[in-house]
């Protein structure tokens, strides 16, 4: 019989991962909460505003393309956009079936959502990572945004969100935003790189034979410094943006050289006129599926990833993940990724010899990975930055004295008892913004030993979200409908 | 010779709340927790303190002595510690019961007769009266009947300021540290033996919520204590639609039933934070801490009869937690049959926030051998419901 196989996702990761798995013989489900295919980094413009720019913008649009066509096109995938996993049902203990997944289908604006409920042989979580941003004081004004988002509105919308914008943070995916907002006709002012020269040298240098396979992620980024060149923007190590101030809107931010531990080097402070503000210190995976499947994770100096084996197998039976829950590795280390777990999720032979390519590039893309991490890690002394005032939680508006307190109270100062009493995290964005900060805030306050396990009750996490994304009171209270019952019901 | 010493096993509601009134009349307490205070049942709740739900008899007046004792025992908090008392988020609300049938709507009327016998405030709604202190609710009701002695608190931030103001008169708090058995001399508990050593007491209360029936196990004298789960979809703040716990007169039933199939039952409420909490379910599952979209289905179906206008309401977040169940539904609070110096003060399944007040009063009565508040023979840990070796889970 075919096997049935859902993918939750559908950028490079998750479509990759589909061509594979119809490429094994399996009937593929492919969902996405987005209208297209592409995820973050194929981001797509809307219809109205396609125009023959669109690859320009894009790094290996071509392949996409054409991969985007063949997957859609399929007779054996079925692709639907706009659907929100919104629950993922564990099975009983000792039943090898993977999770029923619970869809919301429609836009997710709209009225009345279909309800459905998938029952695949294999899944393959493959939802990718959003914008980390840490706190600083004025880090919630109107015009400080993620640089995630300042790229998503000059790519997605055509939208620029200022004329006089600094860009800060870590990572090397500052460089395409700082592109994408040349691109829409910003003038960028500075790209700063919070890491110091040394640090970003000694992890993008050491081992330099890992980082021939990735010439083209190196091409990229050459190719962006270049831009940045052209246009005179300044790209700056050891800085950061430590504080945003306006009248109701940022108008300038302030800027100060940082220690290698991101610790704030008095004296150095410059004051900019901004009109906008874009920051990023890195990627958070995002690990409510995975957590929901009950697959295990695995701690790293850049927090928790899901962990998977040799051939992208999670803890739990027949849930595979692919590309940035794994990992934070861009977009070629996940298409490795998502074809690997693409073709075993569907049951294809893991002794296939096209596979032997396929695993030396994902273990090249992991090992670049480790030293996009190394390079760019965050200093322990960014919590230096904050003021008593500063907003740590933007939903609840709790601020970093209140949860300073509440983390100091002895009778109180566990996750638990602090997020209920400061509400941190328990807003509408459900900590996916704040949750790693809070985390951490909490984890070098905390004083006591942390607890021992109880059957029943689980460590206390910011990614576990049973609901995973938000549903409606009234297509909660409708029954699912199965797409499949028929087939399924001998 | 020194204090007494008591250590109290659970820093949940029961266990703060016991360790308060402990540490308050002069003994030397220690709370064991294994986890974090205030982080297991207590923080999984919905924080009822009502009166409404309870048929007259002994549970019923445990709730009366506690409501009374409530608001005092809050102000002597605030005196000292007023933060840590403003986070209980007191909220003397009211409760409103529904019948949507008229079957419904008999028993719910001759059920409020009989506690209006006991004591209890229970006035019948007419519809216009309905419509004025619940707005939004359906129009389409049979009976309703308002409890003004219901209340409502944040009961993580409640258990929070009951442990700190044992904290302030004396008490410690060992928390990380795990329950592995008792050391005992002539049938006497003499230490409890844990996984960050031994801690010597005269007297040991073991308040584990629904783990307390495997810690009374390993100090040697079982109790049967079972985990009820129980799940609260939370929707994103909105403005202000639901003005009193409002629940549909069904929940009664479930409380009262032993089922371990699914009972549910509407309990809608808002919160100072501007959510709103539905509830019930109660379903006996062992510790699967599994949560069902089915079950998070019949909870919203019931809350929409009665408020079928929060269906575009958006759910965020979902929670569940386990309740400590004992088989007659009565909470245990006394001295153990069997071993000298074990006493428990446990089994209040889902109401144990609301009555953590005044067992912590009974127990402190009988721990010191003043004259108990009320009749502590209802509670005693030698019945058979809880004694007995109970159904393997």
């Amino acid at each position: 019989m075919t096997r049935h196989v859902v993918i939750v996702g559908a950028g490079p990761a998750g479509l990759a991962a589909a061509a594979s798995a119809l490429r094994a013989g399996a009937r593929v489900t492919l969902l996405d909460t987005a209208e297209r295919p592409g995820g973050q980094y194929h981001r797509m413009l809307p219809d109205a505003y396609r125009a023959e720019r669109n690859g320009r913008l894009h790094h290996g649009w071509a392949r996409f393309d054409r991969l985007r066509r063949h997957v859609l096109g399929h007779p054996r995938c079925a692709w639907w956009p706009e659907s929100a996993v919104w629950s993922l049902e564990r099975s009983d203990p000792g039943d090898p079936a993977p999770p029923l997944v619970h869809v919301l289908r429609g836009p997710a604006d709209g009225a009345g959502r279909d309800r459905l409920v998938l029952r695949p042989d294999a899944l393959v979580l493959a939802p990718g990572a959003h914008d980390r941003v840490l706190p600083f004081p004025g880090w919630d004004l109107p015009g400080v945004y993620t640089a995630g988002a300042a790229q998503a509105l000059a790519k997605g919308e055509r939208v620029v969100v200022g004329d006089r914008v600094v860009i800060g943070g870590a990572g090397p995916f500052l460089l395409p935003v700082a592109a994408s907002l040349i691109e829409a006709g910003s003038a960028v002012l500075a790209v700063l790189e919070a890491n110091p020269a040394r640090t970003v040298a000694r992890g993008w240098g050491r081992r330099p034979w890992e980082l021939a396979p990735q010439a083209g992620k190196a091409g990229e980024l050459a190719e962006y410094a270049a831009l940045l060149a052209r246009h005179r923007v300044p790209y700056r190590t050891g800085r950061a943006v430590v504080e945003a101030r306006g009248d109701g809107r940022v108008e300038e931010v302030v800027t100060a050289r940082l220690r290698a531990d991101w610790s704030v080097l008095p004296g150095t402070e410059r004051v900019v006129a901004v009109d906008a503000a874009c920051v990023s210190h890195g990627f958070s995976p995002q690990l409510e599926l995975p957590a929901a499947a009950g697959c295990a994770l695995r701690d790293t100096a850049s927090g928790p990833f899901t962990e998977v084996d040799g051939d992208q197998l999670t803890s739990v039976p027949g849930v595979y993940a692919a590309g940035e829950i794994t990992g934070i590795a861009g977009a070629p280390a996940a298409r490795a990724e998502g074809l690997l777990a693409g073709w075993l999720a569907a049951g294809g032979a893991p002794a296939a010899p096209e596979l032997r390519p396929l695993r030396r590039a994902r273990d090249r893309a992991r090992a670049f990975a480790g030293r996009l991490a190394a390079a760019h890690p965050i200093g322990a002394g960014w919590p230096g930055w904050l003021r008593a005032d500063t907003v740590v939680c933007r939903c609840e508006e709790t601020d970093f004295g209140t949860l300073c307190r509440a983390a100091d109270d002895r009778a109180g100062g566990a996750a638990r008892a602090v997020k209920l009493g400061t509400r941190a995290g328990l807003g509408p964005c459900q900590a996916r913004i704040c949750g790693p900060t809070v985390a951490e805030l909490l984890r070098r306050r905390a004083a006591g030993a942390p607890g021992r396990p109880a059957e029943g009750l689980a460590p206390a996490t910011p990614h576990h979200r049973p609901i995973a994304q938000p549903i409606r009171l009234g297509e909660l209270a409708r029954p699912p409908r199965d797409p499949h019952e028929k087939e399924n019901t001998p | 010779m020194g204090a007494t010493r008591v250590v109290v096993l659970g820093a949940g509601i029961i266990g703060a709340a016991c360790a308060r009134e402990l540490a308050l009349a002069g003994l030397a307490v220690t709370v064991v927790e294994r986890g974090a205070p205030a982080a297991a049942t207590t923080a999984h709740g919905e924080g009822n303190v009502l009166v409404s739900d309870k048929g007259p008899g002994p549970e019923l007046d445990l709730a009366l002595l506690s409501r009374r004792l409530w608001p005092g025992v809050l102000d002597a908090v605030a005196a000292h510690l007023p933060e840590a008392a403003a986070a209980v988020e007191w909220e003397p609300k009211g409760g409103i019961v529904v019948a949507t049938t008229a079957g419904g709507a008999r028993e719910l009327e001759r059920f409020a007769a009989a506690q209006r016998e006991a004591g209890v405030t229970a006035e019948p709604l007419d519809a216009a009266a309905l419509a004025a202190a619940e707005p939004h609710l359906t129009r389409d009701f049979a009976l309703a009947v308002h409890y003004p002695g219901d209340a409502q608190v944040q009961p993580a931030g409640t258990a929070t300021a009951l442990l700190a103001d044992a904290l302030r008169a004396g008490a410690v708090l060992r928390a990380g540290c795990e329950v592995l058995g008792a050391d005992t001399a002539g049938g006497r508990i003499t230490a409890v033996r844990t996984s960050t050593g031994t801690i010597g007491a005269d007297a040991v209360v073991n308040a584990a919520g629904p783990w307390s029936g495997e810690t009374a196990r390993r100090l040697g004298a079982p109790v049967d204590v079972r985990p009820r789960r129980g799940e609260v979809l939370v929707t994103a703040p909105m403005p202000p639609t639901v003005f009193h716990k409002v629940y549909d007169a069904d929940y009664v039933g479930a409380v009262g039933s032993g089922a371990g199939d699914l009972q549910a039952s509407a309990v809608v409420e808002s919160t100072r934070a501007g959510t709103i909490l539905l509830g019930s379910s109660r379903r006996r599952v062992g510790f699967d801490e599994r949560i069902r979209p089915g079950v998070l289905s019949v909870i919203a179906g019931k809350a929409l009869r009665l408020f079928p206008s929060l269906a575009g309401a958006t759910v965020m977040r979902a929670y569940g937690g386990f309740r400590p169940y004992v088989p007659d539904h009565l909470p245990v609070i006394g001295p153990d049959p069997r071993l000298d110096g074990l006493w428990h003060a446990t089994g209040h399944e889902g109401a144990g926030i609301g009555l953590s007040a005044g067992t912590a009063r009974l127990l402190a009565d009988l721990m010191l051998g003043r004259d108990p508040a009320m009749d502590p023979a209802p509670f005693r840990a030698d019945r058979p419901a809880v004694l007995s070796e109970g159904e393997s889970r």
